[in-house]
C-alpha cells in the first residue's frame, strides 16, 4: 500500500508540474463560459425554439443543450484520461523513467494499479465537477433539471475511468503515439456506432439498431454514455421521449443495471489483462 | 551465505536474436565484478534480468538466494540503468525521497544528505534534474541506486557521462562500498576503470562468457624484457620464472644488467584477444 500511495502521488505531481491541470482548467473554464452563453440565449429565446409537435419546448431545449454538455464532458474527460495514461508503460520505459521505479520492491501490479488510480483520481472528479457545473448552469438559466441527477454523472465518470484503463492496457503494448491514436479511434468508433443506432431508430431499422447495440457493448464507454443520455429524460414519455432518444451525438437508450454491470466487468477484465501483460513485459 | 548474484545457464531470446546463451556468473559478497564486451554482447540484458526488468528464456538468476525480480530480490539491490531519466521537475532531494519511499528506507534526511555528499552533489540538493548536467544526473542516479543500503549494486555504464574527476569520485565510491561489504556488478566499456577497481572480470561475446577471472589471471605472459649495456631486448617466449636464468646467462656473458621487466598483457589486450576485434 505504501508503494501504491507513493506512485499515485508521483502521477498526480507529474500532472500538476507539467501544468496539465492548468491547461485543463483554462479550457474547462472556456467551455463552461461558452456553455453558459449558449444556455442564456437558448432559454431567453425559448419561445423561438421550434420544438417538434407534441414536444415540450423547455424539455427539448434543456435536454438537448445538457446532452451536448454531457458529450463535451465525456470528450474532455476522455482526452484527459488518454493523455494521463498513453505513455504509462511503453512511453515511460522508452524515456527511461519507468525502470528506476520497477526495480523497487513495490511490484509491477501495484505500480500499474497506482497509475490507474492516479489517472482515475484526476479524471473522475473532473468529469463529475464539469457535469454538475453544466447542470447548475442549465438549471439556473433555463429552470430545467434532468430526470436523474447523479446516475448520469457517475456513468460518464465510469466511462472515463474505463478509457483510462484501456489507455493503460494499450500502453503495455504500444508506443505513446500509437496508443493515443488507438484509444481515440476506439472512442470514435463507439460514437459512430451510437450515431448509426440513432439513424436505425429514426428509420426503424432493427438491423442497424442491433449492430449499434453490439458495438456499444463491445465498447461500453458508448453504452454508458447512451444510458447516461437516456437517464436525463428517463421519466419523459410519448413523442417527446422518441424525439429526445435521437439526442445529440448518439442515441439516448436506457441500458440500466445490465450496462453498468457489464461495464464494471469489462473494466475488471481490462485491468486484469493489463496486469497480466505488464508482468510479462520486458523493459 | 548465498552469493549476492548467481546466474546459471542464463539464456534470453528476443524474437530471432539470441542475446544470451547459457551464461554462468557469480558475484560474491563484497566482490566487485566487471562485465565487459562489445555492443550487443548481452551485458545489459544480463543486468536487466538480474534486476527483474527482463525475463530469461532459460536458466536462473538469484539475488541473495531470492529469484531475480521477486520483491525479496529487489529489496537487496540498487540499480542504475544505462539509459535512465528522472522527472525533470524533481529536485535531487525529491528524487531520493521518492526512492526512499519506494524502498521503505527509514534513513530520512540524514541518508539523503549522506548520499548526496557521496556523489558530490550536496550543493545541488535543491536543484531540479532538468537544470543538471548529464554528469550530475548520472551521479544522482548512482545516489538513487544506493538508497536503502542495497547489498548488491548493478551499475550499467555508470561513468559514461562523467568527466575524469567524476570518474575518480565514482571509482573511490565503489572501492569504499566494497570495503563496506557491498557487492557490485559493473558493466562498462572503460577498460581502464574496470582494471583499476574490479576483483574479477567477465568478458561477454555474442551472449556467452568467453573469458573470466581476476585481471591477473586473465593477463597473459608477453615475454621478459631486459635492459643491458647493449640496449633493450625482449625474450618473447620467456616467462616470469625464466627471468633469473636469463639474467645469470647474460651476467656470465659479461653483460651489465640495468633493468628486468616481466611483460604481461593489459586488460585491453586481453579484451581484444577475447572479442577478436568485434565492435557491435
Amino acid at each position: 500500500m505504501r508503494g501504491i500511495g507513493t506512485i499515485v502521488r508521483y502521477g498526480l505531481e507529474e500532472a500538476l508540474r507539467r501544468k496539465v491541470f492548468v491547461v485543463v482548467l483554462l479550457l474547462t473554464a472556456g467551455f463552461l463560459f461558452l456553455y453558459w452563453l449558449g444556455n442564456h440565449y437558448a432559454f431567453r429565446d425559448l419561445s423561438g425554439v421550434q420544438a417538434p409537435a407534441g414536444v415540450d419546448a423547455r424539455d427539448f431545449a434543456g435536454s438537448f443543450v445538457f446532452g451536448l454538455a454531457m458529450f463535451a464532458t465525456l470528450f474532455l474527460g476522455v482526452v484527459l484520461a488518454i493523455f494521463l495514461t498513453i505513455g504509462a508503460v511503453s512511453g515511460d520505459a522508452e524515456r527511461g523513467l519507468l525502470q528506476p521505479l520497477v526495480v523497487r520492491p513495490v511490484g509491477r501490479s501495484s505500480l500499474l494499479v497506482a497509475r490507474l488510480l492516479g489517472a482515475a483520481g484526476v479524471c473522475v472528479p473532473y468529469v463529475l465537477a464539469v457535469y454538475f457545473a453544466s447542470m447548475a448552469i442549465t438549471a439556473s438559466e433555463g429552470h430545467w433539471w434532468p430526470d436523474r441527477i447523479v446516475v448520469p454523472g457517475l456513468e460518464l465518470a465510469g466511462a472515463v475511468a474505463l478509457v483510462a484503463a484501456l489507455g493503460l492496457l494499450g500502453s503495455v503494448f504500444l508506443s505513446s503515439i500509437a496508443n493515443g491514436i488507438a484509444i481515440f479511434m476506439v472512442f470514435g468508433a463507439g460514437l459512430v456506432a451510437g450515431l448509426l443506432g440513432t439513424i436505425g431508430h429514426a428509420l426503424g431499422s432493427h438491423t442497424l439498431q442491433r449492430a449499434a447495440k453490439i458495438a456499444a457493448y463491445v465498447i461500453p464507454v458508448e453504452a454508458l454514455y447512451q444510458d447516461a443520455l437516456g437517464q436525463i429524460t428517463a421519466n419523459t414519455q410519448g413523442v417527446t421521449r422518441f424525439v429526445l432518444q435521437l439526442g445529440p451525438f448518439g442515441g439516448a437508450y436506457i441500458g440500466g443495471t445490465a450496462v453498468r454491470l457489464w461495464a464494471a466487468a469489462y473494466l475488471a477484465a481490462v485491468v486484469a489483462l493489463a496486469l497480466f501483460a505488464f508482468a510479462r513485459r520486458d523493459l | 551465505m548465498p552469493a549476492a548474484l548467481a546466474v546459471s545457464g542464463l539464456a534470453k531470446r528476443y524474437g530471432r536474436v539470441q542475446a544470451l546463451r547459457g551464461v554462468d556468473l557469480e558475484v560474491r559478497e563484497g566482490e566487485l565484478v566487471g562485465l565487459l564486451g562489445p555492443n550487443g554482447a548481452g551485458k545489459s540484458t544480463l543486468v536487466k534480468i538480474a534486476c527483474g526488468l527482463v525475463r530469461p528464456s532459460a536458466g536462473a538468476a538469484t539475488v541473495g538466494g531470492a529469484p531475480a525480480g521477486s520483491r525479496a530480490a529487489l529489496r537487496q539491490l540498487g540499480y542504475l540503468a544505462e539509459l535512465f531519466r528522472f522527472p525533470g521537475w524533481y529536485s535531487a532531494d525529491e528524487v531520493l525521497r521518492l526512492h526512499q519511499s519506494l524502498t521503505g528506507s527509514t534513513g530520512g534526511e540524514a541518508e539523503r544528505t549522506r548520499l548526496l555528499e557521496l556523489v558530490a552533489l550536496a550543493d545541488a540538493r535543491n536543484r531540479r534534474v532538468e537544470a543538471m548536467s548529464k554528469g550530475m544526473q548520472q551521479r544522482l542516479g548512482i545516489a538513487q541506486a544506493l538508497v536503502g543500503e542495497p547489498r548488491l549494486l548493478l551499475l550499467d555504464e555508470p561513468t559514461s557521462a562523467l568527466d575524469p574527476v567524476g570518474r575518480r569520485t565514482v571509482r573511490e565510491l565503489l572501492e569504499r562500498l566494497r570495503g563496506g561489504g557491498v557487492s557490485v556488478l559493473l558493466n562498462s566499456h572503460l577498460l581502464s576503470e574496470v582494471e583499476l577497481v574490479c576483483d574479477r572480470v567477465a568478458i561477454l561475446l555474442d551472449g556467452a562468457v568467453v573469458a573470466a577471472g581476476t585481471p591477473e589471471e586473465l593477463a597473459q605472459a608477453r615475454g621478459v624484457e631486459i635492459e643491458t649495456d647493449e640496449g633493450r631486448r625482449v625474450y618473447e617466449d620467456a616467462r616470469r620464472e625464466d627471468a633469473p636464468r636469463i639474467v645469470e646467462e647474460l651476467v656470465a656473458a659479461g653483460r651489465k644488467i640495468y633493468g628486468v621487466s616481466v611483460r604481461t598483457s593489459t586488460l585491453e589486450e586481453v579484451y581484444l584477444d577475447a572479442v577478436g576485434g568485434e565492435t557491435s
